[in-house]
């Protein structure tokens, strides 16, 4: 099948480049836009690894075509901060060694980035059952949910 | 794995949608969260790929008579916060927390759930649960499925090649009538093992009207008709003798999820714990009335 043409937003920039309807977001983000930072687990929406911002919400970007992205605003993990200046997210997931092999880090720095938006986070509880889509091998999720909190606090104003 | 190609069609009308959809080998997409994975492993490969998420009239939740329509591309995290339905179903809202996680449910919609019908899946069991009814659109013109017709097996429902969802309608439940939804999965976000909804309407506390629904313990969502029938009249405390045998006549599955067995176990206890949950919710509303 032949590649169409695909104007998208990303991280603020307006990109186009070609694909075949059929590749996968994922694919397309690593290898035709060269943001390597989203990362392919499982391909089948189980593990987050893959995870991306969609027209302002998070999504699975192994369960996108690359069709769909025409037109869209997508941001990903390129999107947060640099090595030498780090998003306040990603400084806390630092802060807290919230990683190891950090396979999985830019889905979940996606994710917390969304959650700080949208869900109080009030308990610890919470704080796992929004994450409860990112799979981690590595942390054992502890220090993850450690970050997080240090996130919500700041969020909320409260000081330890 | 990586999908098979396909032709991809983006409609941006009902119309434009039942046109592209006229084709031998052609599949819609909503949320893509059952569709692309089953893509990726391709154990299906469709020729053509419609694509309805700009498709405007299959969106909104609004008030329509007696009832409110729901329609299709409503995704799972817009009905878990919509205030009308917290008003008027605030039971959509309890369910939707079990379904999947927090990407899924951004992406994923009703349609889709209902169409994919998976049998633990939270969508059908409301549906059933409710009396809602579903809105089908084809070339040939509207028409409407009850909910209770609509499941048939497992991915398998009432809907025919060219027909396209366009809202589920759920009838206004009356004043005072309680709700709950429960399930137990392995891990959060996991499809259930087992999963009750109930509804109760109280007088004191007599039972007026109750209604039980059970998800991922047959071939599709199920009513459990002869419970319900025993508690219209009953004392509320009567839930607990009513459901004692709720497991006897059906023939759970053995799964990955959960065994037969274990579910046979679960089903009295969750269809105990979601009527006592909606009954004590339906007296917290007569007090406040
Ligand atoms: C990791 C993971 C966990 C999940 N856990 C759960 C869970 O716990 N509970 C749960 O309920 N679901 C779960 N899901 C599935 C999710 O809820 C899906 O969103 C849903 O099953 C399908 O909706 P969709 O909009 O994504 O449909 P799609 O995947 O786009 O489509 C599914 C099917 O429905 C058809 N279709 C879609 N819309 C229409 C329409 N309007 N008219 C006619 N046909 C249509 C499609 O052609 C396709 O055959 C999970 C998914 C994943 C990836
Ligand atoms: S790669 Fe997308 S969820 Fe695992
Ligand atoms: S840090 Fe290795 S998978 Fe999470």
């Amino acid at each position: 099948m032949s590649e169409i043409d695909i104007t998208l937003t990303l991280n603020g920039e307006e990109v186009r480049a070609r694909a075949e309807p059929r590749m996968l977001a994922s694919d397309f983000l690593r290898d035709r836009l060269r943001c390597t930072g989203t990362h392919v687990g499982c391909e089948h929406g189980v593990c987050g690894a893959c995870t991306i911002r969609l027209d302002g919400v998070t999504a699975r970007a192994c369960l996108l075509f690359a069709a769909q992205l025409d037109g869209a605003r997508v941001d990903t993990v390129e999107g947060l901060g640099t090595v030498r200046n780090l998003h306040p997210i990603q400084e806390a997931f630092r802060r807290h060694h919230a990683l190891q092999c950090g396979f999985c880090t830019p889905g979940f720095l996606m994710t917390v980035a969304e959650i700080l938006e949208t869900h109080p986070l009030r308990t610890d509880e919470e704080i796992r059952d929004a994450l409860s889509g990112n799979l981690c091998r590595c942390t054992g999720y502890e220090h993850i949910v450690r970050a997080v909190r240090d996130l919500v606090d700041a969020r909320d104003g409260v000081t330890a | 794995m990586k999908p098979a190609a396909f032709e991809y069609v983006r409609p941006t009308t009902l119309a434009e949608a039942l046109a592209a959809l006229d084709h031998d080998d052609a599949k819609l997409l909503a949320g893509g969260q059952s569709l692309v994975p089953m893509m990726n492993f391709r154990l299906v490969q469709p020729e053509r790929i419609v694509d309805i998420n700009h498709v405007a009239e299959l969106r909104g939740i609004v008030e329509d008579g007696d009832a409110v329509r729901i329609g299709a591309l409503t995704r799972h995290a817009e009905a878990a916060r919509d205030p009308l339905l917290a008003r008027m179903l605030p039971v959509v809202a309890e369910a939707m927390a079990n379904v999947a996680h927090v990407a899924i449910r951004n992406r994923g919609t009703i349609g889709g759930s209902l169409c994919h019908a998976d049998p633990s899946a939270e969508w059908p069991l409301l549906t059933v649960l409710l009396d809602a009814s579903i809105d089908i659109a084809s070339a040939a013109g509207r028409r409407s499925e009850p909910g209770d017709g609509f499941f048939i097996a497992p991915l398998v429902t009432a809907l025919e090649d060219g027909e396209i969802v366009v809202a589920v309608r759920v009838p206004r439940p009356a004043p005072g009538t309680g709700m709950a939804f429960l399930e137990v999965a392995q891990r959060a976000g996991d499809f259930a093992a087992a999963a009750a909804g109930a509804t109760v309407r109280l007088d004191g506390d007599r039972i007026v009207e109750a209604r039980l629904a059970l998800g991922g313990v047959a071939d599709a969502p199920m009513r459990l008709a002869a419970i319900e029938a025993a508690l219209a009249g009953a004392d509320r405390r009567d839930i607990a003798d009513a459901v004692a045998d709720a497991a006897a006549d059906l023939e759970p599955n053995d799964d990955m999820h959960a065994s037969a067995d274990y579910r046979r176990r679960l089903i009295p206890v969750l269809a105990r714990r979601a009527l006592e949950r909606a009954a004590e919710r339906s007296s917290t509303l007569a007090m406040v009335k």
